[in-house]
């Protein structure tokens, strides 16, 4: 390797770094993920623009240092705690993608039950007959929390993609838009709770 | 804002061929957002801006019933003092602004207190896409719920045959309670308990909604602004797209049915 400094800079440097994006599920049930991949061929231009960090579709396990963040899903258990705190520490802008990390979604509907009572129901009914009754307990397992809690009652969340799932065009206008350092903005159509 | 409170909204205020003469002589104005709008003797800010094609964000008011003026959505700023668009008559040379970021932002907050208030999971409801909670939070661009969760332990009354009703979405515009008092003569529904233990009740002996000779054409039926009240066997019957706001905004949805309804 030459010691030599050069004053030309090499095509790669002269393209600024690509932007970096992060995603994962939390309690969701990967819907928002499938949504994403349903900005169809779009997926080749935005893998052209960034690059993915930890996230399903890379099998990547750890969050490095990123640009954008995605969540999907709400908080139900302690792992959950540790990888939204793992990609808050990580990510400039952390986004809150779909229902679920925005308001706990349908998981949410339990948190007017005793999640005792909800284990027991799920677990231990007889009537849903399953085999050797009893609550899982096995360290492996991440407990549940007492209740599902949206993402930004955990970490502090940049912005707020609504929809269940958004759709693939509110994803790729929403994305896109960040990417290219622009501030995000839904046209009415593409806001939707549902 | 009591002095200022209407005890009945008056009905449509088309006039009269003889009094003609007389209305357009006595046309006084009022200025909503910088631009003039004409109002008749008696007409809440509400009704005069409506009836000049002028949108206020509102979702407790009715056109046929007097106002409740609980939602606040409705909010404006006349002559900078804050006060309900849809209570307060019209006065002549009143500044109103309510198209502002300010004012906006505040009909958002209200919007995401409504939302933690009760249980909304959209997703989940058969009201999505026809639900006017819903469609002021598109309009108004509210992405999230903002406050923490009151997760109240709300039930679902299922016990008559035709419409259930989900306590969990109901917001207390007594919109039911009007309909079912002063059209259908009925007084099934009331509000009842303070703050966060406020609910709906029904007049029955056993609380429920099936001991009472409600009906599925009651006007109280068929009023509710949000998924509380919900004919059965009916439900996602439109395809998503087709719905009512789906690809319209309440703003021009609110001031075309009121047009239809001429
Ligand atoms: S009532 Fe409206 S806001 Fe509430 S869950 Fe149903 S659609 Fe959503
Ligand atoms: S049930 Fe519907 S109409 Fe009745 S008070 Fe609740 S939200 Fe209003
Ligand atoms: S519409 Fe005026 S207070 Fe609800």
């Amino acid at each position: 390797m030459s010691t030599e400094i050069s004053h030309h800079k090499t095509l790669s440097e002269s393209i600024p770094r690509k932007p970096r994006i992060a995603t994962t599920s939390l309690c969701g049930c990967f819907g928002c993920h499938m949504s994403l991949l349903d900005i169809d061929e779009r997926i080749l231009q935005l893998a052209e623009i960034v690059d993915f960090d930890r996230s399903p579709i890379t099998d990547i396990k750890h969050c490095g240092p990123c640009d954008v963040g995605l969540i999907e899903g709400g908080v139900c258990n302690a792992e959950n705690v540790h990888v939204l705190r793992e990609f808050r520490a990580n990510c400039k802008t952390l986004v809150a993608l779909g229902a679920c990390a925005i308001n706990g979604g349908l998981p949410a509907a339990r948190n007017t039950i005793d999640v005792g009572e909800c284990l027991a129901e799920a677990y231990c009914t007889p009537a849903i007959a399953i085999e050797n009754p009893g609550i899982p307990n096995d360290r492996e397992l991440p407990l549940l929390l007492d209740k599902v809690r949206p993402v930004n009652e955990i970490v502090r969340i940049d912005y707020f993609l609504p929809g269940c799932p958004p759709s693939g065009d509110a994803i790729w206008q929403f994305v896109s838009a960040l990417v290219t350092r622009r501030i995000p903005r839904l046209s009415y159509a593409l806001i939707k709770y549902d | 804002m009591t002095n200022e409170s209407v005890a009945k909204a008056p009905k449509s205020t088309a006039p009269s061929a003889p009094g003609e003469a007389l209305q357009a002589r006595e046309t006084r104005l009022f200025s909503l957002d910088g631009k003039p709008v004409a109002f008749t003797s008696g007409q809440t800010i509400l009704e005069a801006a409506t009836a000049a094609g002028r949108y206020i964000p509102h979702l407790c008011a009715h056109p046929d019933f007097p106002p409740h003026s609980s939602c606040k959505l409705c909010v404006v700023k006349a002559n900078g003092r804050y006060l309900s668009a849809c209570s307060t008559r019209a006065r002549e040379g009143l500044e109103v602004e309510s198209n502002t970021p300010e004012l906006n932002g505040r009909r958002r907050t209200l919007l995401q207190m409504i939302f933690v208030e009760g249980n909304h999971y959209c997703p989940g409801c058969e009201k999505s896409g026809f639900c006017d909670l819903q469609a002021l939070a598109y309009q108004l661009e509210m992405q999230n719920p903002h406050f923490s969760h009151f997760w109240p332990d709300r039930t679902v009354d299922a016990s008559h045959p035709d419409v259930f009703i989900d306590f969990n979405r109901c917001i207390f515009c007594e919109l039911c309670v009007r309909a079912s008092r002063d059209v259908d003569g009925k007084h099934i529904f009331a509000l009842t308990g303070r703050g966060i233990k406020k609910h709906l009740c029904i007049n029955s002996r056993t609380g429920k909604l099936g001991d009472t000779d409600f009906s599925a054409a009651d006007r109280a039926a068929n009023i509710c602004p949000v998924g509380a009240i919900l004919k059965k066997h009916v439900g996602f019957s439109t395809p998503i797209g087709k719905r009512t706001y789906d690809a319209t905004p309440i703003s021009v949805v609110s001031l075309a049915s009121l047009e239809a309804s001429k």
